[in-house]
């Protein structure tokens, strides 16, 4: 009997997969097996050490550029989850108003600009409002990368109040619950999952940025990805494999908890 | 908690109601003119078939929805465009609509919490309403573990605990197998015995509404058609509509000469005559249709009403179906209740006299 279509058998699946799964993780696996390398060579191998982890946790450039991706990541993905959820609560919660559709558009629509313009156009903003007020702190970095947060985290806030049974909270509603009561007991906590999925994904984004942070940056304000990009510029040592093995760990634990976490919660 | 009768004081008062869904050319009218007068303490149903207007009358007495006219009034007072958390009204949801992330307890609690009962007082009316439906010992559970019949109970509990003045539900039985209905249609008459408070109750089921109402509404394509207890209803359907869908009906059409008394004589095409009920605003005369239910008509010796060939002969059991023709060429059916074992003397081709019961015989609107 014939079996039904499966791609599984198709000729040339296995190799095809195989070299997906290569390109995606042999060069990830090269970088991490060399941050274990004694030798100064990320080509040469010479022996397991954990020498390359010291020196990264000693060099206090690393520790510095590390600390401020943190605060960074961390209050702009407060900021853009809270953004993001009111944002998604004024595109599906609200009666039909005129402009909705438009306003949904506008939100979206940072998700359509290559992020090099953004850059650019950060950059010249950025530098004007430097010269006018003299305040040259973290703040534009924090609000430029809660900016490009927002839209990721209202896409997943969205769909979860989309998907939840609009008749809870009008069951809330009909057992005298005011409008912010409901809120509070019923669409918040069914949203939660949804808003820790959106502050994790703006998380993670916010620490990976590269372009934007590079051109809005004041001199002494790397985060990790501009002091690593800076470094490699002037040769790579195994310091970076072990920089970024535990930047991949941190990503990994990340990803992982969000899942977990959103699996309680449903 | 205490039953009282049912009083002539009006619970919910629902005025020349109209509902139309869009605007101009393109609305559509999901309600059209409805009248109803619900009074305390009475198990009320709407009745009608899907699409018909149910939910949405429903949703504007709960306040999830706004009349495009008319008004609404609860206990005499105008509540037309009260936002629902200001309705003394509670809603037993289709689906439930319990609240997943909360116990049995919890859910139940709710509106008393949202109306900022003390904690002990929220604490003892829990207690009593999970006693009233029986899940004292389902407090602390997720209601996603529990079966239909026990969210059931728990949708109930939870709209009953605030004691509204007036409780909504919506076809809350339909979602549950036939055994559990019927268990749960009792329950729902104990409830509302048991709390004394006014329900409104949904359902496009006759029997569930012949068998549970104090009075029925029937409903139709946004319009209600009638208003009655179970019997006016089903005796006297003022409406063709009313008439098939309650129960199983004879129709037949005849000549009708003058109304007195609220009686009429009626000509069939075969010429016999036959007395019906004729309100008093019928037709004077002309070609009226009127009906007679299958088991208030019989087969007699004699001359009887109707005279008729039998055509088939159906056995259900409790009783016979005679399926006869007419004199007059009308399809006709006799339902003989089965009070021996020894069957029906009746056989197919046998020419019979049929009688209608003194006052079985209605005239409706066509
Ligand atoms: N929001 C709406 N917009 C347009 N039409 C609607 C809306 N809600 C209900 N209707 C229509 O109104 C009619 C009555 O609906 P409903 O009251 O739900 O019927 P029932 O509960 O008796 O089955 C249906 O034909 C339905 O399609
Ligand atoms: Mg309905």
């Amino acid at each position: 009997m014939r079996k039904g279509f499966s791609v599984r058998h198709q000729p040339g699946f296995t190799a095809i997969a195989i070299a997906c799964f290569a390109l995606l993780y042999l060069p990830v696996v090269t970088l991490v097996v060399y941050a274990f390398n004694s030798a100064p060579s990320v080509a040469a191998w010479g022996g397991f050490s954990l020498h390359w982890f010291e020196v990264a946790l000693t060099n206090s450039d690393v520790i510095d550029a590390s600390v401020r991706s943190f605060q960074i990541a961390t209050v702009a993905a407060t900021l853009a989850t809270v953004f993001a959820t009111m944002a998604a609560l004024a595109t599906t919660r609200t009666r039909r108003y005129r402009g909705q559709t438009f306003i949904y558009a506008f939100i979206n629509q940072p998700l359509m600009v290559p992020e090099i313009v953004t850059a650019v156009a950060l950059l010249i903003i950025v530098a004007q409002l430097k010269a006018v007020t003299g305040y040259s702190g973290l703040g534009y970095l924090i609000a430029a990368h809660t900016a490009f947060c927002i839209p990721f985290a209202y896409l997943p806030i969205r769909a979860r109040l989309e998907n939840m049974d609009l008749s809870l909270e009008r069951a809330a509603a009909d057992l005298y619950a005011k409008p912010l009561y409901t809120f509070r007991r019923v669409t918040l906590p069914l949203l939660w999952p949804g808003i820790l999925g959106a502050f994790m994904l703006a998380f993670v984004l916010s620490l990976d940025d590269v372009v934007i942070t590079e051109f809005v940056k004041s001199g002494g304000q790397d985060t990790l990805p501009t002091y690593m990009l800076g470094q490699i510029r002037r040769g790579i040592t195994p310091e970076m494999n072990a920089i970024s093995t535990a930047f991949l760990l941190l990503s990994v634990v990340i990803v992982t908890l969000f899942f977990v976490v959103s699996r309680k919660c449903t | 908690m205490k039953n009282t009768t049912i009083s002539d004081d009006c619970a919910v008062d629902i005025r020349a109601v109209r509902k139309a869904y869009g605007a101009g050319e393109s609305a559509f009218v999901a309600l059209d003119n409805a009248t109803v007068s619900v009074r305390e303490n009475e198990f009320f149903t709407l009745l009608g078939p899907s699409g018909c207007g149910k939910t949405t009358l429903l949703r504007m007495i709960a306040g999830f929805d706004y009349p495009t006219s008319g008004e609404i009034l609860l206990n005499g007072s105008d509540i037309t465009s009260l936002p629902p958390f200001q309705r003394p009204v509670n809603t037993v949801f289709q689906n439930y609509a319990l609240f997943p992330h909360m116990t049995v307890a919890e859910n139940v609690a709710f509106g008393l919490e949202a109306l900022g009962k003390p904690r002990t007082e929220v604490k003892a009316r829990v207690a009593e309403m999970l006693r009233l439906v029986q899940l004292e010992h389902l407090a602390g559970r997720r209601t996603n573990q529990m079966s239909g019949g026990q969210q059931q109970r728990v949708a109930l509990a939870r709209a009953l605990a605030p004691q509204p003045k007036v409780l909504l539900l919506d076809e809350p039985l339909s979602a549950l197998d036939y055994k559990l209905r019927k268990e749960m249609q009792s329950e729902l008459k104990r409830l509302q015995y048991e709390t004394g408070i006014t329900f409104i109750f949904v359902t496009h089921d006759q029997e569930e509404a012949l068998t549970m109402s104090d009075r029925i509404a029937v409903m139709s394509a946004g319009r209600i058609l009638q208003i009655g207890t179970p019997r006016e209803i089903y005796n006297r359907p003022a409406d063709r509509f009313v008439a098939s869908f309650i129960g199983e009906t004879n129709f037949l059409t005849g000549a009708l000469h003058g109304v007195a008394n609220g009686k009429a004589k009626i000509t069939l095409k075969s010429g016999q005559s036959v007395v019906v009920n004729a309100a008093s605003d019928a037709p004077a005369s002309g070609d009226v249709t009127f009906i007679v239910r299958p088991e208030h008509a019989s087969v007699v010796e004699g001359s009887g009403d109707l005279r008729g060939i039998v055509e088939k002969v159906v056995y259900f059991g409790t009783d016979t179906h005679l399926h006869l023709r007419l004199s007059g060429g009308e399809a006709f059916t006799v339902r003989q209740q089965n009070g021996s074992v020894s069957g029906s003397a009746v056989e197919a081709g046998q020419a019979v006299a049929v009688a209608i019961a003194e006052g079985a015989a209605q005239v409706v609107r066509a």
